[in-house]
């Protein structure tokens, strides 16, 4: 069984963990249009070589950012996501965004 | 006669002109410097695509431009199922089309491509899977597919091996029959299409990797390998497993993630399984090979990778699974196994045809269901770079409906649970 370390956990097996994906800036959602927001969700990098991305520790639910290399399958570093994330993200609508004039 | 002597009776043959060997594809030529099509990948849906574009459409000054060798990637790497019992209109109409081009292949070629029609069973295991399959088999039917919802009683007379018990952790509760469902011989049909494209005029260049492609003003020129430039009017990417990487080169990026999906056989049995078992929610499926070998599948790795490396995890996860459906094969040993590096998807549909680069086209997306879509994929394909504008059945696949939000939900794609 191949083990990835938790930053939370220690060293646990790879099954117990879920892929979320690369890492990559959120667009402001209030600024955006559709086409953006689409691009933003679904198109992927999908890199040959060394990524960012989130993992989760499934029975704790605990996300955290993995470095690894996707074509030698090497884990290189794992860390909490405060490490990159130093602000609170704001995900509240702001004043112009559609959701808010609909309240 | 003694037997060691025997060989030597067919040593005249190699004499007579009249029964000189035949080269199966004719030998490498030097790669020229310009082609009115450059197809990059030289896997089946490539070939296939140079195949009807000399056949259907005249263009035959086209070059097929393989990394490895000939259908070494994907191609060789599925598990050779055939079906049409999709769930979205879209979808059956796409795989029925493809279906019936199989059914013709080995007459069309002279080659046999071992076809076999061995009925396909989707197995559901709660009331939410019967419900698709259901759904499913009335899609299908609308569409003129040959597919319908059975339950345990005739599951079990039509394949007595399956464990019908409801002991188990997922009971069988019914299926999704398909009578047509078929198994082929995949590096025949490869081959098969190659042959036929290269006696129409393509040229098939093993071990040509590209290495950039050549844009000028948003119209692609053609592509750059180590063997030099190749300028072309138009090229095609059918690289499944490494398609982000070339649409990288080519400048735009894909809604897809590359992902092995692992598979394996058994040793050889005796014949026994006639029918191709598949289970979505317990991610398997199975046949039973021409050569008595039982092909198994699952579901793909949890995680993206570049590499076609096999795991433990996978064998034992799968193998759980299949002792369940089938008991008796506790005792027997696997043979080989191997991964393939797969294109997923969001929606489990393809991207096909128009990309944001002029006279560019792509063939992409192909996760869990390549194979059986090899011969329409090659035929829509051709048919959209003859024209320069999608075949009607490869519309719904355009690459921009993930920014469109118009997805086409493939919940019938091979080990999808419901």
């Amino acid at each position: 069984m191949k083990i990835m370390n938790c930053p939370l956990n220690g060293p646990r097996n790879i099954s117990e963990f879920a892929w979320g994906g690369e890492v990559k800036p959120m667009p402001d959602p209030a600024s955006l249009d559709d086409r953006a927001w689409g691009d933003w969700l679904f198109l992927e990098n999908n890199e040959a070589g060394v990524v960012r991305e989130w993992w989760c520790h499934v029975p704790t639910s605990f996300w955290f950012i993995a470095e690894r290399n996707t074509v030698t399958d090497e884990i290189l570093k794992t860390y909490p996501a405060s490490e990159l994330f130093k602000e609170r993200v704001n995900f509240a609508p702001s004043a112009k965004s559609p959701q808010a004039e609909k309240k | 006669m003694l037997p060691a002597l025997f060989p030597y009776k067919l040593l005249p043959y190699g004499f007579r002109r009249k029964y000189r060997p035949q080269r199966f594809i004719p030998k490498q030529k030097d790669l020229k410097s310009s082609y009115d099509v450059v197809i990059i990948g030289g896997g089946g849906h490539a070939l296939a695509c140079a195949y009807y574009l000399a056949r259907d459409h005249g263009i035959t000054n086209v070059c097929v431009l393989e990394k490895g060798y000939l259908a070494g990637g994907n191609t060789a790497r599925n598990t050779a199922i055939i079906r049409s019992n999709y769930l979205t209109p879209e979808g059956v109409k796409f795989y029925e089309q493809s279906l019936n081009l199989y059914r013709d292949l080995s007459q069309a070629f002279d080659f046999n491509i071992l076809y076999s029609e061995r009925g396909h069973f989707t197995l559901a295991h709660t009331d939410a899977a019967v419900r698709t399959s259901r759904w499913r088999a009335e899609v299908n039917k609308q569409l003129g597919v040959d597919s319908e919802l059975i339950f345990p009683d005739e599951i079990h007379r039509l394949c007595p091996h399956l464990n019908m018990s409801d002991k188990v952790r997922y009971p069988i509760l019914g299926a999704l029959y398909h009578p047509p469902g078929s198994i082929a011989r995949h590096d025949a049909v490869a081959w098969g299409y190659a042959r036929g494209a290269t006696a129409m005029g393509a040229e098939v260049h093993q071990q040509t990797p590209v290495t950039g492609i050549i844009i000028e003003n948003g119209t692609v020129k053609g592509v750059e390998t180590p063997r030099g430039k190749v300028y072309a009017n138009k090229v095609m990417q059918a690289v499944a497993g490494s398609t982000s990487v070339v649409a990288k080169m080519a400048g735009f990026r894909l809604p897809i993630r590359t992902i092995p999906l692992q598979a394996c056989v058994s040793v050889p049995l005796k014949p026994f399984l006639d029918q191709i078992i598949v289970s979505g929610s317990l991610h398997v499926y199975v046949s039973q090979s021409s050569r008595g070998e039982l092909v198994m599948g699952g579901s793909t790795d949890p995680y993206g990778l570049y590499s076609t490396r096999s795991t433990l995890d996978f064998k034992e996860g799968l193998l759980g699974h299949m002792l369940e459906l089938l008991p008796m094969l506790g005792e027997v040993k696997i043979l080989r196994q191997w991964a393939g590096m797969a294109d997923m998807t969001p929606d489990f549909s393809p991207v096909m045809g128009l990309t944001p680069v002029k006279n560019y086209y792509i063939d992409s997306g192909w996760g869990t269901w390549g194979f059986k879509a090899t011969p329409v994929c090659g035929m829509t394909m051709a048919h959209t770079i003859a024209n320069d504008e999608p075949h009607d059945l490869i519309k719904p696949f355009y690459l921009d409906r993930f920014v469109e939000y118009a997805q086409v939900g493939e919940k019938g794609a091979a080990s999808v649970g419901h």
